[in-house]
């Protein structure tokens, strides 16, 4: 396909759109489909062709709106109309009301912060397009910086250009995009791979699904970038099984991609040949840890192994390769259109961009959120979250799922950035965020974390095998108030100890939640110890 | 090409290829290890040979770990002294350990670690877990009580037998070595029975039948080009 052709698609697909007089969009997310939003759809659709709309309405089934908590959600983007906890016997009404306001009911607005706080880069077709058709994701733009870049840039441009947005990996642990592309390209080698890390293991975390199932071929159009960068000609994108719809979608995508031309050999004309796998991953936290994911797309056991060597210099089959989280390849088409300077000047200093939450707990709005970094954790929980329901009181956030920690009312002000929530011993994590309120017992909280790092952690090495099983253990023992200050001093000690020894981050991560409950709720451990008493006399 | 470094006071060269362990063990230097064992594949899983490097952000295990020039290694802080005890306590608390009965009394790499490591009891709570013992096998038993998941079974088997009839089932504390697909080693199609697994097995989990107690002593001759075991008490 040439330059012409490709535009033309985009051009033909809006044009189509333009056609119709009214828009509705149906979220067909993960979320809102378990509350049968396709049923919803179909019924719209056969309400508009009794109406004898059919020319003039367009029905769409798109990706996800956000506000999960209040699905199904059904969107008029023609009249900025949103329409929430629809239900199939709705759909008259909404079809009746289109072009006449919305039905009140169900409305719900969109000038809350909810949405108005709101950055969407990654996220900026989630809900718009029509994850399934290719023309959709072209005629909002998609795929041309992909073009741009193999018709006008040589790989290191585009590494110049990601190490100047200043894009840090959005998997949890902030490492620099554009040093790791750079990485990779300079690894000596023919033979080179790129990675899709889907495997979104945190509980309570959806983000990554998000965008692979609203917005497949942004994703592959960063692994395309990112591979042309580094000089790689094969990719792979490892989701985990539980995620059957983001799969079909992303094969779906995959092989829309190559009858387009856009994978597979002499990608535009160019000499630049790619092609794209999925591999499916059996639900195991740790495989989302890269030298395990790539032991499992190599068909091992899926056990983390020492670095270095990193990936970039020996990963799959001991080749270079490029591992990236869905979210970071998500934001590389947007840093090629726009530029990297677009993207620096969004967030903190050393924090750049946006970051996708999946916002939960105690919480009245709960969804999916994209907010530029540096916005205070305040804002998220309390403007756009909408605070804590039932007249209760917040007691913390925690981000990071098991890596992380839980953040107290006092630092409430604390700005979302890497560094900041590290330092409150917590961690920015892949973008998991549940809100707690005053009912919640923080014991509870650090014995549920360490009960799945207990059960997700590999086995093959010491401290995090028995490490977390004896924390577990103690914890336990605390929550039942059989332990004493001696139990308390061991798990503090166990914590150090697994911290500093394990081989991979499961290990050296897990003691965090225990840490950051010690650190800002102490006395929760300590009036639960037998002997505490005796230690105050 | 020669790499020069220091390990704690002493100054020594190294190939450019060695490990801070191959080093260590050149000159001397006792560094504690148990999933290691030369000529297998090095794993990093039993962080006992974890060392501190300077500049280093965290512990570096030294079985695993290229030498690097001016590198400075410290291999015997108290902090390293410390995790290295913890670490053989969990072992014994993870496992059911009882070497008063067990055939590889006094010829166990766990036991004299422990020795030698200085930790006479354990400040962990003994989980005592419920193991079984698989002696289906006409010659050989394995007890998984005694078992420490280091996989030098497996490995040896994969990499030197090439028969790959061992390998890990389950994960985390729940991991357990198995013979084929978790048949019982009797009826293993696979194995072929060469014993090199229970000659480089670290403790009595892996042993021959007809054994009694203290008598499972290693054929030292057996595995010429396997370093089987290291005499970790006469080293110091
Ligand atoms: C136990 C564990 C689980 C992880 N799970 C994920 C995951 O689900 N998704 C992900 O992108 N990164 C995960 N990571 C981080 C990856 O190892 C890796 O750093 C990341 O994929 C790099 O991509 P990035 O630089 O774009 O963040 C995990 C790390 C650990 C230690
Ligand atoms: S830290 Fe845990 S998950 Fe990582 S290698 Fe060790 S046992 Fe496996
Ligand atoms: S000997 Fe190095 S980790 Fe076990």
């Amino acid at each position: 396909m040439d330059h012409e052709e490709f535009l033309q698609i985009g051009e033909q697909e809006r044009r189509r759109q333009a056609e119709y007089r009214h828009h509705i969009h149906v979220c067909m997310a993960a979320g809102c489909l378990s509350s049968q939003s396709d049923k919803i759809k179909t019924a719209l659709e056969t309400e508009v062709e009794a109406h004898g709309e059919s020319g003039h309405c367009l029905v769409k089934g798109v990706g996800c709106m956000g506000l999960c908590g209040n699905g199904p959600l059904v969107a008029v983007p023609s009249e900025d109309v949103l329409y929430q906890g629809v239900t199939t016997e709705d759909a008259p009404d909404i079809v009746k009301n289109l072009g006449k306001g919305p039905i009140r009911h169900k409305h719900c607005p969109t000038d809350i912060p909810f949405f108005k706080s709101q950055h969407k880069i990654v996220l900026e077709n989630c809900g718009r397009i029509d994850p399934e058709r290719i023309e959709d994701y072209m005629a909002v733009g998609g795929y041309q910086a992909f073009m741009r870049v193999l018709t006008e840039l040589m790989p290191i441009g585009v590494i110049n250009e990601v190490t100047r947005s200043g894009l840090r990996g959005r998997g949890g642990a902030g490492y620099p995009t554009g040093l790791k592309l750079s990485t990779v390209a300079r690894s000596e080698g023919t033979t080179k791979y790129v990675v899709c890390n889907g495997d979104e293991g945190d509980p309570g975390a959806f983000m990554d699904r998000s965008v692979m199932e609203g917005d497949p071929h942004r994703v592959i159009e960063g692994m395309a970038i990112a591979a042309y960068a580094v000089g790689a000609h094969h990719g792979y994108i490892y989701v985990r099984a539980e995620y059957p719809l983001a799969i079909e979608r992303l094969n779906k995508a995959i092989r829309q991609a190559q009858k387009a031309g856009i994978l597979g050999q002499n990608i535009f004309g160019t000499n630049f040949d790619f092609s794209l796998e999925i591999r499916l991953g059996a639900g195991a936290f740790v495989c989302g840890e890269e030298t395990a994911l790539l032991a499992s797309i190599e068909g091992r056991r899926g056990s983390p192994r020492p670095r270095p060597p990193y990936p970039a210099a020996k990963g799959l089959w001991g080749c270079p390769t490029l591992i990236n989280n869905v979210e970071t390849f998500a934001n590389v088409p947007a840093i090629l259109r726009n530029g990297g300077d677009w993207f620096a000047k969004i967030g903190t200093k050393k924090s750049k961009g946006t970051k996708v939450f999946a916002l939960s707990g105690k919480v009245k709005n709960i969804g999916l959120i994209e907010v530029p970094m540096g916005i205070t954790l305040e804002e998220i929980i309390y403007d756009m979250g909408g605070g804590i329901p039932d007249g209760r009181r917040f007691k913390a956030v925690q981000t990071g799922g098991p890596s992380g920690g839980c953040i107290p009312a006092d630092h409430l002000g604390t700005s979302v950035d890497y560094e900041s929530l590290s330092e409150l011993g917590s961690i920015m994590g892949s973008g998991g965020m549940i809100v707690m309120d005053d009912g919640s017992s923080m014991v509870e909280v650090a014995r549920y974390f360490m009960e799945f790092c207990m059960s997700e952690s590999c086995g093959k090495c010491v401290p995090c095998r028995v490490g977390t099983a004896l924390m577990y253990d103690l914890l336990t023992k605390i929550a039942q108030g059989h332990a004493n200050q001696s139990d308390l001093q061991q798990l503090e000690t166990l914590c150090d100890m697994v911290r500093s020894t394990s081989l991979c981050g499961l290990g050296q991560s897990a003691p965090n939640p225990v840490m950051s409950t010690l650190r800002f709720f102490r006395e929760e451990y300590l009036e639960k110890l037998a002997d505490t008493e005796l230690v105050k006399e | 090409m020669v790499k020069t470094l220091r390990i704690d006071d002493q100054d020594v060269s190294a190939g450019t290829d060695d490990t801070i362990l191959q080093v260590a063990q050149d000159n001397a230097i006792f560094i504690p290890t148990l999933c290691n064992l030369e000529g297998l594949k090095p794993v990093g899983a039993c962080r006992l040979c974890l060392v501190e490097v300077e500049g280093y952000r965290g512990l570096a295990p030294a079985c695993v770990t290229r030498v690097e020039e001016g590198m400075q290694i410290y291999t015997q802080s108290e902090r390293l002294q410390t995790y290295r005890r913890m670490i053989l306590e969990m072992l014994f608390v993870e496992g059911n350990h009882v070497c008063a009965v067990c055939v590889s009394n006094g010829t166990c790499e766990l036991q004299a670690l422990a020795q030698r490591l200085g930790m006479d009891h354990s400040h962990l709570e003994y989980r005592n877990p419920a193991k079984s013992v698989d002696v289906s096998h006409y010659r050989f038993g394995v007890d998984h009580n005694r078992c420490i998941l280091c996989a030098r079974c497996v490995r040896v088997c994969d990499e030197i037998e090439g028969a790959h009839t061992w390998d890990l089932l389950g994960r985390g504390i729940q991991s357990q070595v198995i013979t084929d697909l978790n048949r019982p080693w009797g009826e293993s199609k696979t194995c072929t029975s060469c014993g090199k697994c229970v000659q480089v097995c670290p403790t009595g989990a892996l042993f021959k039948k007809s054994k009694a107690v203290a008598e499972m002593e290693k054929e030292h001759e057996f595995l010429p080009y396997l370093n089987t075991i290291r005499e970790v008490r006469s080293n110091g």
